[in-house]
């Protein structure tokens, strides 16, 4: 109906400020009088703190304050709290220690917040900073999963004995052992998922500010879900009443996960600004995001998969090792379990499924949910499994998938591991997937490549995730301390503009845009005329915020839920205006119809109207065009598709370059598919990085070897290819967008293609195991090791 | 970054006289390496001394006609080494190590004298300098390449000496194969190889504490000039960097391909 509606590649709204430079960030927000923080954080994973002398630094120009543990303690100050609580198999809770805002007697990892110094300008309080002298006692430490677990290990926490914060399972063992029993084989592999950081090119930052004439705190942070960074703080953190507390996160520089968890210095910049009587500002820089940012992934995992002779899937059977760091973020807890174990039956019939997960401290930075959150673990594992037992059975990779993908006549489907699957078409993203990147002439591409001293793979990656999480009674009953539902006001103005504040938080999603694409779809309205607020507590009345690629699904389920009760309040309105009953009004392309006549008011008379009720229905009908929603999901959304990655690999270097991705997704339906597009390069961009390029990389004492951008390799455009996306749509069945999400298919399945591309490029050379990242080093070190060399 | 007092002489002579005596003061040409470890803090120097308005050390000249030397003011970027029609058309491999360095904001800025000067152990132009046998001109002598790196970050250059130029011998052929780490784009092997009427000269960088010369492939290859003697390289062990990111084998077997590399591109 329209060229702004859903399926319009309109440009983004929101672009035109950032490609002027006048995007406003946290750190852009400079307050009267403000003053700077900046944090003294521990060399050391694992040192008690004797004593902390802060004389010298309290008489460094323009200190006003240095703060400790013992100020946080003295001022009650709460810890940073765990949102999701993990039951073990034997029914205990999970072992949850606390999460100082500034450490207390001891550091537990390299970062960990031991001092606050807080001046007049940032370069004062760095100079002070460096002026306070803790006496640390340095204790062994531990950082690496095989090593925690170990007879011995340095414990984390006396309260967690052998580092196990919880020790959980998922699925029917005894089915999964009885088919494992009878099985014609079985193929096992042992991986691990790579520790990435985040790296938002915006770093984090806060600005508190206490007004102690309204008695009021105001924080501007760079958070995706505000609404909840207030809540932790009411409720848990800084204890003020939500009505006493403003958050605001303005623009944001990417998230990718790390930006949804309530951190210490989001805590500490509020309460000291109360102590110090100006507004406190912190900015992390980046090698102080790499030390204090929530990690992601890090698991090590031994998979079994049971198959019939001739590749059928009969059951699977996972073992997993969860780093989560010294303390529990946010939602540490629910990411290796309720978002990973969930998704292992993947896009495929597996009968039985039995998953164990037990969560291990160790000294190092916390760990948490990074774009995809679990959902790439599960992936990666069961895509490198099905790839090895192809190989093991001596089956075709891609017809190993067909064989055993759920049929589209089989939704909704159960699988053993608690979730329903509504809608998919599985064969369907496979084959467009395979036409994208001509799968019949790869063995030319092979043989070109071989005339150049390439090593030419083609890996495949078929692939689930969940979205949307989910409703809010089961996330509940799994142990989350928040609902997870979207909330929306949609406002119209008397002249027919409308003002959307949306719970949704936009940092790179474009939900300027698409949000008002949402409201064009359904009232005609031209996106120029709505706008849409967001990340504001004072100016929406609540949110859950954005992760889990959730805010087109949810939150704008939440619009059209709202748009849908302004839409009916709009037919009585105009069935008063044209003398007829609201039964016989009618709502098409922005205009109010008597059904079968060309008896119509447009919506913006409706909405002047209902703003000047002189001729009005005001028994029945109330002024005013405004109303809210709230959206509690009635299940996941799942997306899905395949991805297909060819790599050239040089076996004199080991260096793997991707010379071709070609994706078919199903996203759901598309409201702008120039963003879908750019979500899906953005995740591959990120998918690809944790591949071959990215890890964080601790040394046995728990330090950071890999603290800059200097040894931490990001992707860049040089590294990539370009990528061929495609789509093919069926729509959720439980939501009124039929919208399922983008934010993270990318980051989910593309890594195990690269990986099973590496790999099928060595196979005549011997290789059959390479863990992420397939750096050149590692690579050279497989092909000499299978040809029996000296590495 | 800490305060600092800024110089900008005009000459050669008032900055080495703004250097004597001053062990806190620092020389800035380009800026790439020395800025980024003020602002982490690693260094505290009390006097910046530019050498930005010093005329005569952006130039680039051939001496002594067709077979002379090609001199490369300190002060000239990477960017114009690489895009200079002179050294493309003298000296091309020199052109091509020099359009490899970082990423293009480096090349605009850095210098070659500020690189030497630096001597990074992972830099490009270090190969470049001890495999053609150039010399750095300083404002008080002349010091040949063999003998100008003495160790990691470590130069023949007195405290208050400044490097004004480099004088490259020409030679028949030379290139530089590069192994750049993903991250950082510095070399974690770099192998530079000159043949020239006197014989052949290997440097290799970013394998060892300092840039170092491969005699035995020299010799190898002065006899025979073909890419099948790298193979047999022995890179002497103490010779290799460890506890990095690479492991000594690696670096050993990267130097054997970037050496061949380097001899095929000569071809």
């Amino acid at each position: 109906m329209s060229d702004q509606g859903l399926g319009a590649s309109v440009a983004r709204k929101e672009d035109r400020r950032f490609l002027l430079g006048k995007g406003r960030y946290t750190d852009d927000v400079t307050l009267p009088n403000q003053s700077y923080a900046v944090f003294v954080r521990s060399p050391h994973a694992n040192a008690a703190i004797r004593s902390i002398d802060a004389r010298q630094a309290l008489a460094a120009p323009g200190v006003l304050a240095v703060l400790t543990g013992e100020d946080a303690a003295a001022d009650d100050l709460g810890g940073i709290p765990c949102g999701w609580t993990i039951t073990s198999k034997d029914g205990s809770k999970m072992v949850a220690p606390p999460h100082p805002a500034l450490v207390k007697g001891k550091a537990r990892h390299t970062g960990d917040p031991v001092a606050m110094v807080i001046a007049e300008t940032r370069a004062q309080a760095k100079d002070a900073a460096q002026l306070v002298e803790v006496d640390y006692d340095p204790q062994p430490a531990v950082a690496h999963l095989n090593a925690a677990v170990a007879n011995g290990a340095p414990q984390v926490w006396d309260e967690a004995p052998g580092n196990v914060c919880f020790d959980w399972h998922l699925g029917d063992a005894a089915a999964t052992d009885a088919e494992f029993a009878k099985a014609e084989r079985v193929v096992a592999i042992d991986l691990t998922n790579n520790r990435v950081a985040p790296n938002a090119i915006e770093p984090r930052a806060a600005n508190g500010y206490y007004d102690d004439v309204e008695d009021r705190y105001t924080l501007y942070t760079t958070s995706q879900n505000p609404h909840l960074t207030r809540l932790l703080l009411a409720a848990y953190t800084l204890k003020v009443p939500e009505q006493k507390l403003r958050v605001v996160a303005p623009d944001v520089g990417g998230g990718f996960g790390s930006k949804i968890f309530h951190y210490a210095e989001e805590l500490l910049v509020l309460w000291a600004s109360k102590k110090v009587g100006h507004p406190v500002k912190w900015t992390s820089d980046r090698s102080e995001a790499f030390l204090s940012d929530a990690h992601g992934r890090d698991h090590v995992t031994h998979a079994e998969l049971a198959l019939t002779a001739d590749g059928k899937f009969r059951a699977l059977s996972v073992r997993t090792l969860a780093n989560m760091g010294a303390y529990l973020s946010t939602f540490a807890p629910a990411i290796p379990t309720y978002l990973h174990a969930t998704l292992l039956s993947g896009p495929y019939v597996i009968p039985a499924i039995y998953a164990e997960v037990k969560a291990i401290f160790t000294h190092t930075v916390p760990v948490d949910a990074v774009r995809g959150a679990g959902r790439p673990e599960a992936t990666y594992l069961l895509e490198r499994l099905v790839d090895k037992a192809a190989r093991e059975l001596g089956i075709d990779r891609v017809e190993i998938r067909r064989k055993n993908l759920i049929q589209p006549d089989q939704f909704p489907y159960q699988t053993p591991v608690a979730l329903q699957y509504d809608v998919g078409d599985y064969p369907a993203t496979l084959d467009m997937a395979l036409q994208a990147i001509d799968y019949g002439k790869f063995a030319e591409r092979k043989a070109e490549s071989e005339q150049r001293g390439k090593l030419r793979g083609f890996g495949i990656s078929t692939y689930i995730e969940a979205c949307g999480i989910a409703p809010s009674a089961l996330v509940g009953a799994l142990g989350a301390g928040a609902g997870l539902y979207e909330a929306a006001t949609v406002r119209v103005h008397p002249t027919g503009s409308v003002t959307v504040f949306t719970g949704s938080h936009s940092h790179g999603q474009g939900h300027e845009t698409t949000f008002a694409q949402l409201v064009n779809e359904r009232l005609g309205i031209p996106i120029e005329n709505i706008e849409i607020v967001h990340g504001d507590t004072d100016r929406i009345p609540f949110g859950m915020g954005t992760y889990g690629s959730r805010s087109a699904a949810v939150g704008g389920s939440a619009i059209y839920k709202a748009v849908d009760k302004i839409v009916d309040k709009g037919k009585k309105i105009a069935a008063h205006l044209l003398e007829a009953n609201v039964a016989d009004v009618e709502f098409e392309d922005g205009k109010y119809r008597v059904a079968g006549t060309d008896r119509e008011k447009t919506f913006g008379e409706v909405a002047f109207t209902a703003y000047v009720p002189h001729n009005y229905p005001i028994d029945t009908v109330e002024p005013g065009l405004e109303d809210s929603a709230f959206y509690d999901p009635k299940n996941f959304t799942f997306p899905g598709g395949c991805h297909l990655v060819e790599v050239e690999v040089d076996p004199e270097t080991g260096v793997v370059e991707v010379v071709d991705v070609a994706i078919a997704d199903d996203v759901g339906v598309i409201i702008n598919p120039m963003i879908v597009d750019g979500q899906a390069h953005g995740g591959l961009a990120h998918g690809i990085g944790q591949a071959l390029l990215e890890e964080c990389v601790y040394d046995t004492e728990g330090q950071l070897l890999s603290g800059s951008f200097m040894s931490y390799t990001m992707p860049r455009a040089a590294d990539l290819p370009s990528f061929k996306v495609g789509n093919h749509v069926t729509a959720c069945t439980h939501n009124p967008t039929g919208i399922k999400g983008v934010g993270e298919v990318g980051a989910i399945g593309v890594p195990p293609a690269v990986i099973n591309a590496v790999l099928d490029a060595l196979a005549p050379l011997g290789v059959t195991h390479l863990d992420m990242p397939a750096t050149p080093e590692k690579v050279w070190r497989a092909i000499q090791a299978a040809q029996g060399g000296a590495a | 970054m800490r305060n600092f007092e800024f110089h900008r002489p005009q000459s050669v002579a008032d900055a080495v006289t703004l250097l004597k005596g001053n062990d806190a003061a620092k020389l800035l040409a380009g800026g790439q390496s020395l800025l980024p470890i003020l602002k982490l803090d690693l260094a505290q120097p009390s006097d910046l001394v530019s050498l930005a308005k010093i005329p005569g050390l952006k130039e680039i000249r051939s001496e002594g006609g067709d077979r002379g030397d090609l001199v490369i003011g300190a002060l000239v970027t990477h960017d114009e080494v690489a895009s200079s029609p002179e050294v493309r058309q003298r000296i091309p491999g020199l052109a091509a190590l020099a359009g490899g360095i970082g990423d293009a904001q480096i090349r605009n800025r850095g210098t070659i004298g500020g690189s030497l000067a630096h001597a990074d152990p992972a830099a490009d132009y270090p190969a470049a300098v001890l495999a053609l046998g150039a010399t750095i001109v300083t404002d008080r002598r002349s010091i040949a390449a063999d003998d100008y790196f003495t160790g990691l970050f470590q130069t023949a250059l007195g405290a208050d000496e400044i490097i004004t130029a480099v004088r490259f011998p020409v030679p028949e052929r030379s290139a530089y194969a590069k192994f750049p780490h993903p991250a950082s784009k510095y070399a974690v092997v770099g192998v530079m190889v000159a043949k020239t009427a006197g014989g052949v000269r290997v440097a290799v960088t970013g394998a060892g504490s300092k840039v170092f010369r491969l005699t035995a492939l020299e010799q190898a290859l002065t006899e025979n000039f073909a890419w099948r003697a790298a193979s047999a390289v022995e890179v002497p062990p103490g010779d290799l960097r460890t506890g990095g990111e690479s492991s000594p084998e690696y670096l050993a077997h990267l130097v054997q391909v970037m050496a061949k590399r380097a001899i095929q591109a000569c071809q």
